[in-house]
């Protein structure tokens, strides 16, 4: 131990009791640092498509594919889910649990019609020969929308799981805390979804 | 283009599969296949033999604890920088051979893999391993926390790591590896050039580590955020925090390109994309520009920590505080943003015209600025300091000298007309092994000697230590320096042969270089088998063997499991300098139970069953990889359903445990 330089009055090192923590303090943070890293997978699809979104290599473009009606029914699905899950989350505040389940239901209902139109979509692309493979305008959009839907697919997933647990266990700690992270992740892919419906589908049909 | 899913030359069971993936032919690989054989079934032996296995699982593969996951990272980067040296000395050997009509000893094939694994295996698995290894074991001993925020993804991110690292050597005996150089640059990476299993090895190997590496980031990003002790305002964290906090948020913001990148370049290899193809209006400069958008952040990813490393360290052993502490903060940020300014001064050779390439030289050259700015504060450290020059000194001073030359080539480089000239020659393989060397690496051999004896308590042995310090500093001179030359005299890089007799003699003196560095490296290891053999010579009682100044220095040697018995307060920069200076008593009543993460082995399985399914997606074995794949859904999923996650270590073994600690600190007085 050096010595004693100066004594500025007795000084605490240490606490003296254990600092509670509570459980999953960092969490809400943590999520929100992977969701921006997420962000930015989507924000180089975005610059994909910026980049290559006019290549169309003689094959066909946005007017003759797109389908800007069914579009907006998907879209509508998307926002709606996002509305659902909101009252979900109001009632899960009031502690309502069977009412937060069924709304949680039908927000996953809601994404699995957006799930079912878009695998329509690109079904019905395909069927016409604009596959992924046929230019690269089609391989940057098939990227991008499809990166989003895989993203709801696997938001469906959690929601089921977290439906699940909710059931076993009830709004324990943990569960409203894994709640409150789908419904960041859910909104989240609500404003991607935004900017894919400007960017690719109304900017397309200019 | 057909998509690999209706090829007809693969098989349901196996995909593309055969006997003759094995490289029988190549003796090389043999042989490194018998001794790898034989030391693995000694060592799976040797652990059965003494009943080991209990103990790795239960203590280290499912430890949830920052400081044994962050000792696991560094052996994982110590061996693999094995394999990486073994790949250097190959290619100096075949370069110093293949003259004069002789084709050296190397066939195209086989080299061309040899410097791409090189690349691949020495940034991606020794040097982010050690860096991670380092920032996980300490950061949270600085700040004053027992843990981190998310210790189960701690330990699943170190095992996706060794995943990633356990499909690249994968390559080596099953099939064969990129040979495309370590970014796998299209169209050459593409499906047409590269038809085989090499480039898919590249990009699962990558992407398995690379959700290992993200995950860490973000974990270690809300660490410093959330755990600080009281007291420890941003502006009193040490500034190996500082720097990895920097590198973490690089991490978060890079990574994620590297991760899309590579997707895009699987969808073209494997369902016939056209992201980066040449025709059907792909692009593929679009694949230089984005992965360099990674790729430079990536390269101060490596360098801040190391930065830190060399800050704490001349403080230390200057027995000073730091000088201008704010400054190095400032740097250190200004550093962090104008990483994302300079990444296409790896291409100026793209043709993007004289304004951008003279941007992008700018904002290359003004980097220097706080880089320097860090250098003049580390000598006015020194200055009218007692500087006792113990090995992670001297690992320092190496580093002042060597990275100031390989940043002034670095800013050579960042001229554009001079960088048309030396543009991918071997002064650009001299200019980044000057830094990376002589930055990063130097400084994880100071960061290894300076933490050591915190992490095992005891020193490691100093006359080893400097024998592998001299033969290292000189070995990298000797090897890099005749680069310099070569490159100025327009050699350009990758090659295997040669033409002109009158280059020979520079490849030899590399060669001798290379050498030397094995002899480092030999010494290295012997340094910790005689440190191990002589532990109690070396001894650390106190837990602050250097005069330390940090809070790490405050607890024993090594850390008891909750590091601090009770949460540090923290009043100044130096917060254990201050503590000292203040004659502070550690307390030796009043435990409390302490709350702590419990073990599990979620990370493992999940690790295993994504090296299932890359090499599954490498070889085409559909099924393998659609089973593995709902594995690890159900693996994480299940995990999810796992409710006992924490305990308290009782009061009974928080009083033995510092009673230990006191006899031990009685036992030198």
């Amino acid at each position: 131990m050096s010595s004693t330089v100066t004594q500025t009055g007795p000084r605490q090192f240490h606490l003296d009791h254990e600092p509670h923590l509570p459980e999953g303090a960092s969490t809400m943070l943590g999520f929100w640092i992977y969701l921006m890293s997420d962000c930015l997978i989507f924000a180089v699809l975005f610059a994909v498509y910026a980049v290559l979104g006019h290549n169309y290599a003689g094959g066909p473009g946005p007017k003759e594919l797109f389908d800007l009606e069914l579009v907006a029914l998907n879209t509508a699905m998307l926002l709606l889910s996002s509305i659902t899950y909101g009252f979900a989350m109001l009632e899960m505040a009031r502690r309502r649990q069977t009412m937060m389940l069924v709304w949680l239901g039908i927000t996953g209902l809601f994404g699995a019609a957006f799930l079912s139109i878009e695998l329509y979509e690109f079904s019905h692309l395909i069927h016409e020969g604009a596959t992924p493979g046929r230019s690269a305008f089609l391989s940057s959009f098939f990227a991008l929308v499809g990166t989003h839907g895989l993203h709801v697919t696997f938001g469906i997933i959690w929601l089921a799981t977290l439906m699940v647990q909710v059931l076993r266990t009830g709004l324990t700690a943990s569960n409203t805390r894994r709640l409150m992270c789908l419904s960041l992740f859910w909104h989240f892919l609500d404003v991607i979804w935004i900017g894919v419906f400007t960017f690719v589908y109304l900017m397309g049909m200019i | 283009m057909t998509s690999p899913m209706q090829d007809p030359n693969t098989s349901f069971l196996f995909g593309r599969l055969t006997f003759d993936a094995i490289p029988l032919h190549e003796p090389i690989l043999v042989a490194t296949f018998a001794v790898v054989a034989l030391g693995g079934i000694a060592m799976v032996a040797a652990l059965t033999y003494f009943r080991l296995w209990g103990y790795l699982w239960s203590q280290w593969f499912t430890t949830v604890d920052h400081k044994k996951i962050g000792i696991m990272y560094m052996i994982l980067g110590v061996v693999m920088l094995l394999r990486g040296f073994a790949d250097a000395i190959m290619m100096r050997l075949q370069q110093a051979m293949a003259f004069g009509g002789s084709e050296g000893y190397l066939t195209a094939h086989h080299y061309d893999q040899v410097f791409t694994a090189h690349g691949v295996i020495m940034i991606f698995f020794v040097a982010m391993p050690m860096v991670t290894g380092l920032m996980n074991y300490v950061v949270p001993l600085q700040i004053g926390a027992r843990d981190v925020s998310f210790p189960f993804l701690n330990n699943f991110s170190f095992w996706m790591t060794v995943g990633g690292a356990v499909i690249v050597m994968m390559s080596l005996f099953i099939g064969e590896f990129a040979m495309t150089g370590w970014l796998a640059m299209p169209p050459l990476s593409g499906a047409e050039a590269s038809p085989g299993v090499g480039v898919d090895y590249y990009i699962w190997g990558l992407q398995i580590a690379g959700v290992g590496t993200t995950l860490s980031g973000i974990n270690l990003l809300v660490t410093i955020i959330k755990m600080r002790a009281p007291g420890m305002t941003m502006m009193k964290m040490p500034i190996f925090t500082w720097t990895s906090l920097c590198t973490n948020v690089l991490i978060v913001a890079s990574f994620p390109v590297l991760t899309a990148v590579l997707v895009l370049m699987t969808l073209d290899r494997y369902v016939g994309t056209h992201f980066f193809t040449n025709d059907m209006g792909g692009n593929p400069m679009m694949y230089v520009n984005l992965i360099w958008i990674w790729g430079h952040p990536e390269v101060y990813i490596l360098i801040l920590p190391a930065f830190g490393i060399f800050s704490e360290v001349t403080s230390a052993f200057s027995g000073k505080r730091l000088f201008g502490y704010t400054s190095m903060v400032y740097a250190t940020v200004c550093i962090t943003i104008l990483s994302y300014l300079v990444w296409l001064h790896h291409f100026f050779t793209m043709g993007s015209g004289a304004s951008v390439n003279s941007f992008f030289g700018i904002t290359t050259m003004i980097i220097s600025i706080p880089t320097g700015a860090k250098l003049f504060n580390w000598l006015f450290t020194m200055y009218r300091g007692r500087v006792r020059f113990e090995l992670p000194m001297l690992w320092t001073i190496a580093f002042m000298i060597t990275f100031t030359v390989g940043g002034m080539t670095g800013v050579l480089l960042a001229v554009p007309p001079a960088d048309f000239v030396l543009h991918n020659s071997l002064f650009l393989i001299a200019h980044f092994h000057n830094v990376i060397i002589g930055g990063v690496l130097f400084g994880l051999f100071a960061g290894m000697n300076y933490w050591f004896p915190k992490a095992f308590g005891f020193k490691l042995d100093e006359f080893w230590g400097k024998i592998s310090f001299w033969f290292w500093v000189a070995g990298y001179w000797f090897a890099f320096t005749p680069l310099y030359v070569l490159g100025l005299m327009g050699v350009t890089r990758r090659m295997r042969v040669f033409d002109d007799p009158s280059l020979q003699i520079w490849f030899i003196i590399a060669g001798f270089g290379a050498a030397l560095i094995a002899v480092g490296i030999a010494a290295f290891l012997i340094q910790i088998a005689v440190s191990i053999r002589d532990r109690k010579k070396n001894r650390d009682v106190t837990g602050d063997p250097w005069q330390g100044r940090t809070l790490e220095w405050a607890t024993s040697s090594p850390p008891a499991d909750y590091n601090f018995a009770f949460t540090p307060v923290v009043h100044d920069i130096d917060a254990w300098h201050d503590m000292k200076s203040h004659s502070y008593e550690r307390p030796l009543t009043g435990y409390e139970a302490i709350h702590m993460p419990r073990n599990t082995g979620a990370g493992v399985i999940i690790a295993a069953l994504s090296v299932a399914c890359g090499f599954a997606l490498v070889w085409y074995i559909w099924w393998l990889a659609a089973l593995s794949f709902l594995g690890i859904l159900a693996v994480a999923i299940g995990h999810t359903f796992n409710t006992k996650r924490d305990f308290y270590i009782p009061v009974q073994t928080v009083v033995d445990t510092e009673a230990r600690r006191t006899k031990l600190i009685e036992s030198r007085a």
